[in-house]
């Protein structure tokens, strides 16, 4: 490294050509050239900090130090690029492109020749030749992948620019170019044309608008000697006006173009494009219409746009891929020749607009075509927006923007309703003024709709709603969040939600529709909300409560000014009031922690009752609350403190079971009128439904508390483990006996413990809807880790004492905090973790409603087992883990279950020789019964897993 | 006893693509030729560093099975008419599809007609249990058959 270093440096030391260097330039490139291509063989990982780039790039320099080299080094360069190693073809083409650059203009025309013969084979070989119609590579210039086409290209680039008359003349009159021209014309289809030959078409492609791209003059070369030639293959003639398009029915046109014509047009059309784009700072667009390629474009214009037309709208039935491919294309690169150079009028422009508007109107059924045409119109709209033409803009805004929206409205079906939306979302992507006509011909929808729902419930606008608002929440917020200065949009869809729903006072939504679009309505609510600023979503927060305690029946007022902690059952609440309510919980749901919401103390009532009535939302609103509420740093006032809504809804007495008008619970609950809440989870009534809501309301609560860091949380842990054994209920279920001799009892009970189970994976899970950075949680770091240690010892001592039963809910609850801890947690802990997750699997492998469960505690296992500290803590247990293992290998329900215990049996294989030796044959045995899986990838997994316990013992397997 | 080798120049194919197969998360997959083809594929040749499939002597084609009666049948084709590594392929084979499938399936491993000079013997040899079990039990003969099945020469 240090020796090419100084090669490089000498040059530069003994400037004088009549010197001493000149003579010593052929020995010293002789060692130099031993050096060439650079063989790296020192494995990964040896003292010496150097890597193989670093040793070409030092050699590199070295060989385009000094001009004085030419001689050697171009000769022995080309010869290495005709050797068979891909990496030396490379570098050596790195090296020439280098070397080029150095060595100046005059000492690279000696080798011309020879350059241009190894480049064209190496272009010609390393290409690979199929060429994919997908809509993705519309606007991509299909650059070569491979490395060696790349850097080959970038070389003839270079020569190009340097010397544009001595290789160009070498493209000219090469032969191999010349016959792909032959061939080209003798090929109607590009299907028809065989694979080798496409290779060397794709090639002549590459080689072309590479020159092209190099520079104006060159590009003038190209399109003298090509462009027309290519016209004449496809049959279009010479037109001397530019302009006028009238008399186009005079052009006869073919009935197939020549696709390979069509490629090479195309392809030359985008380079020239590229050149403009990239140059037209420097030079005024006025000289340039003296160029020859633009007279020459300028004369074939209408009719290869009538070409490209007639090829993408062609639909007769042998039309092909290709066909629709290059003529949307080509279109697409008309379109989008920079303003100025006239190229292009505007009723031309036009013409191509409404040609693909029109595809997309008409055309659905194609989809290939559909999503070209889409495509390209949107590249077009984004063209437009990022280079400014302001000439274009108002075509465009006319023919596609108005025309995709008024599709929104549109009562007829013509086309399905979900390419509409796709249309409409696409196009406005493209910029941002016709994102905002797309956002009202959305809402415009989306309101219409809305008030059909609410008016006549109807099913047929329920359904469309539903889809425009998931489209409005899944692209458009999204959109409007990365995009600056779109504030207002979100915070006015909101509030006309809001006005929607104050002024229909009749409400007649019917049940069966009502949920899936008040789902996404509430969506579409807490995205657009998430995505105002604080200002904005106190105003929503302020005219959503306004509405809220004046339109519906729910008693704010009263509940106000009550001052003693109790609730009137709402019974009398019409499906609006819950909707309403919904909505609420919505926009609670997604405001900022210093956002003012107002009157909290009714407003946690009456989340509270409708949680009891099982409206998650409710219970999710109410945990976006306590999280939320009270922040130091904040400043706002609020209605009152963290403290107080915790005592709040901790200790509140309900009086909602005198409503639920069974005798029996009458008279047990008369004797606890003020039953709180926790009680009400340890309690035990034939209203399970209740006890399962007030869990669940509990669970999202406590799961608020833990993300900020609250200790209150404990409490409420403390609850569900309660709920989860038996001495707690003991006493209880005494009392019990006397009032209900129901048999179920205990199914009731189960059901209601296995949800408090549950709630664990409630407070640990990552949830979408709500209490997530989206939503502005306040989520305290580590949260989980911290939860995991304070929670795993009581629990372990809690399973050790506890009776078969409440054992298996236990690990069920502790299966589920360990699955959602992260990994590295559970690691550190292994040893203390292995025996609880070995019994969870034994306990719920028998459920199969618990096959999730199952699978996330075996991905926690093969995790111990893969790691290097894991591996350690769990060698002791190897021998019931393999037994576990080899239970679940049998696993009915869930194949992934089954894969995975395979593989952790690989991973066990790989323990201590003296620990697993003596489970060979028993895993061995069960293995077999594996071979025989109904599954594809459980077999494979079953050969690789005996493969790895056969060869631990045999003799004969030590290779 | 080194003679040199029987075919010193094999015709070498390129291998093929590995097909990665949708995955149909209900119903069961049944045991189709790709499957098998894809566990004898990588078999090394007992004298060339080339898989079975570079040599051709292996093709999904001559791959047949029928799950019910849970039968296999391999034909391969030994790369000339007089090779005598053809019993070693078939063991190869054999040995290997034994170890990937459980032991219901029946398995018959025949050379291609016309493909070996001493063809009927050949097949004779390879589907005669005692004569497998025997030639297993042969320290050498079982070394070379797994270096050719766990090599990774290739």
């Amino acid at each position: 490294m240090l020796i090419f270093h100084i090669i490089e440096i000498l040059p530069q030391l003994f400037p004088d050509p009549l010197g001493p260097f000149t003579s010593f330039a052929h020995d010293l490139f002789e060692n130099l050239s031993y050096y060439f291509p650079i063989h790296f063989t020192h494995p990964k990982g040896e003292d010496l900090n150097i890597k193989r780039d670093d040793l070409a790039r030092a050699l590199m320099l070295a060989f385009s130090s000094t001009p004085l080299f030419e001689p050697f080094a171009i000769p022995l360069l080309l010869e290495k690029l005709s050797s068979s190693l891909p990496s030396a073809k490379v570098d050596s083409l790195r090296y020439l492109s280098d070397c080029t650059v150095k060595y100046g203009a005059d000492r690279m025309a000696k080798h011309g020749e020879a350059l241009w013969s190894s480049l064209k084979d190496a272009v010609f070989t390393s290409l690979d030749s199929v060429l994919s119609f997908t809509p993705e590579t519309l606007e991509g210039l299909c650059l070569p992948e491979n490395e060696i086409a790349a850097e080959a290209l970038s070389l003839l680039q270079k020569l190009i620019v340097q010397n544009t008359n001595l290789f160009l003349d070498l493209i000219v009159v090469d032969e191999d170019i010349n016959m792909i021209f032959n061939m080209i014309s003798s090929y109607k289809s590009y299907h028809g044309i065989p694979a080798q030959s496409k290779q060397r078409l794709h090639a002549v492609v590459c080689i072309l608008s590479t020159s092209v791209k190099a520079s104006t003059a060159s590009c003038n070369r190209v399109f003298e000697c090509f462009f027309s030639r290519l016209m004449d293959i496809l049959g279009l003639c010479v037109r001397n006006s530019s302009g006028n398009l009238s008399p186009d029915d005079s052009i006869m046109i073919p009935e197939r173009y020549n696709h390979g014509a069509l490629y090479l047009s195309i392809e030359l059309l985008s380079a020239c494009r590229d050149l403009i784009a990239s140059s037209e700072t420097i030079i005024a667009a006025s000289a340039r219409t003296e160029e020859t390629w633009s007279y020459l474009l300028q004369s074939f214009l209408p009719s290869l746009t009538k070409a490209f037309c007639s090829a993408s709208i062609c639909t007769s039935e042998d039309s092909h891929d290709a066909d629709m491919y290059f003529g949307v294309k080509g279109l697409l690169i008309l379109a989008t020749f920079p303003e100025g150079y006239l190229l292009i009028s505007k009723p031309v422009f036009e013409k191509i607009l409404t040609t693909f508007v029109s595809i997309v109107t008409v055309d659905y059924s194609n989809t290939l075509l559909w999503k070209l045409a889409l495509k390209a119109l949107v590249q077009i709209g984004s063209f437009i927006e990022k280079c400014h033409e302001s000439e274009k803009e108002p075509s465009y805004l006319g023919l596609v923007v108005e025309k995709i929206v008024s599709l929104s409205s549109l009562g007829d079906f013509s086309i399905p309703f979900p390419l509409r939306l796709e249309a409409l979302s696409e196009i406005g992507t493209s910029g941002k003024s016709y994102m905002l006509k797309v956002v009202e011909g959305l809402e415009e929808a989306i309101y219409a709709n809305l008030s059909e729902v609410y008016v006549h419930g109807s099913s047929n606008s329920a359904e469309i709603v539903t889809q425009v608002l998931k489209c409005y929440s899944d692209k458009v917020i999204p959109w409007i969040h990365c995009a600056n200065g779109f504030e207002e949009v979100p915070l006015q869809f909101a509030i006309h939600i809001w006005n929607q729903i104050e002024n229909s006072m009749v409400f007649n939504a019917t049940q069966t529709n009502k949920i899936e679009v008040l789902d996404a309505m509430m969506k579409a609510m807490k995205l657009a909300v998430a995505s105002c600023s604080q200002e904005n979503q106190n105003i929503i927060a302020q005219k959503s409560y306004h509405i809220l305690s004046s339109s519906t029946s729910f008693p704010l007022k009263e509940l106000f000014q009550q001052e003693s902690f109790q609730i009137v059952q709402v019974d009398n609440s019409s499906s609006r009031d819950e909707w309403i309510l919904s909505l609420f919980a919505a926009v609670v749901i997604a405001v900022h922690p210093e956002t003012y919401v107002p009157n909290i103390k009714p407003l946690l009532y009456l989340f509270m009752t409708t949680l009891l009535k099982g409206n998650v939302a409710a219970a999710q609103a109410l945990g976006s609350v306590v999280n939320k509420l009270g922040l130091k740093s904040a400043g706002v006032q609020t209605d009152c403190t963290l403290e107080e809504v915790m005592d709040i809804i901790l200790n509140l007495s309900l009086w909602i079971f005198q409503s639920n008008s069974s005798s029996d619970i009458e008279a047990k609950m008369a004797s606890a009128h003020d039953i709180s809440l926790i009680n009400l989870c340890s309690s035990i009534g034939s209203c399970t439904s209740l006890q399962i809501h007030a869990i669940v309301g509990l669970a999202w609560i406590g799961k608020g508390l833990l993300m900020r860091g609250h200790e209150k949380v404990k409490d409420i842990t403390m609850i569900f483990l309660q709920c989860l054994q038996p001495n707690g209920r003991a006493e209880i279920l005494h009392q019990e006996e006397g009032i209900s001799e129901n048999n179920n009892e205990l199914d009731l009970h189960h059901s209601v413990m296995k949800r408090a189970a549950d709630a664990f994976q409630i407070l640990m899970g990552d949830s979408e809807v709500c209490l997530n950075r989206g939503f502005h949680a306040v989520i305290r770091p580590l949260y989980k880790q911290r939860f995991f240690s304070t929670m795993m010892p009581i629990l372990q001592s809690l399973i050790m004492k506890s009776e078969p039963l409440s054992r298996s809910l236990l690990l069920r609850a502790s299966a589920h905090i360990i699955i959602d801890t992260p990994l590295i947690v559970v690691l550190s802990d292994a040893k203390k973790i292995i025996p609880m997750v070995l019994d969870g699997l034994s306990a719920l492998s028998n459920d199969i409603l618990d096959k999730d469960v199952i699978y996330g505690l075996l991905l926690v296992l093969s995790g111990i087992l893969m790691d290097k500290n894991g591996q350690d803590a769990v060698s002791d247990s190897a021998h019931t883990i393999t037994n576990r293992l080899i239970e679940l290998i049998q696993y009915p329900h869930m194949m992934l279950v089954r894969e995975t215990a395979i593989q952790c049996l690989v991973a066990v294989s790989g323990l201590s020789h003296a620990r697993i030796y003596p489970m060979r044959t028993q895993v061995l045995r069960a293995i077999a019964k594996a071979l025989d899986d109904p599954k594809r990838a459980v077999r494979q997994e079953a050969v690789r897993c005996r493969q790895a316990w056969a060869s631990i013992a045999s003799r004969s397997l030590h290779i | 006893m080194t003679l040199g080798l029987i075919n010193a120049n094999p015709v070498v194919h390129a291998k093929k693509e590995r097909v990665a197969r949708s995955e149909d998360p209900h119903g069961e997959d049944a045991v189709d030729p790709l499957e098998i083809y894809d566990f004898v594929r990588d078999i090394r040749d007992p004298e060339h560093p080339y898989s079975l499939e570079q040599l051709s002597v292996l093709s999904e084609e001559s791959v047949t099975v029928d799950e019910k009666l849970g039968r296999i049948l391999i034909t391969f084709t030994p790369t000339i008419q007089h090779c005598s590594m053809a019993t070693v392929i078939g063991l190869c084979l054999r040995v290997k599809l034994k170890e990937c499938f459980p032991p219901h399936f029946k398995v018959d491993i025949k050379v291609a007609p016309g493909s070996h000079a001493d063809e009927e013997s050949v097949n004779k040899q390879l589907n005669d249990k005692e004569r497998v079990a025997a030639a297993l039990e042969n320290p050498n003969l079982r070394q070379l058959v797994d270096e050719c099945l766990y090599s990774n020469e290739l």
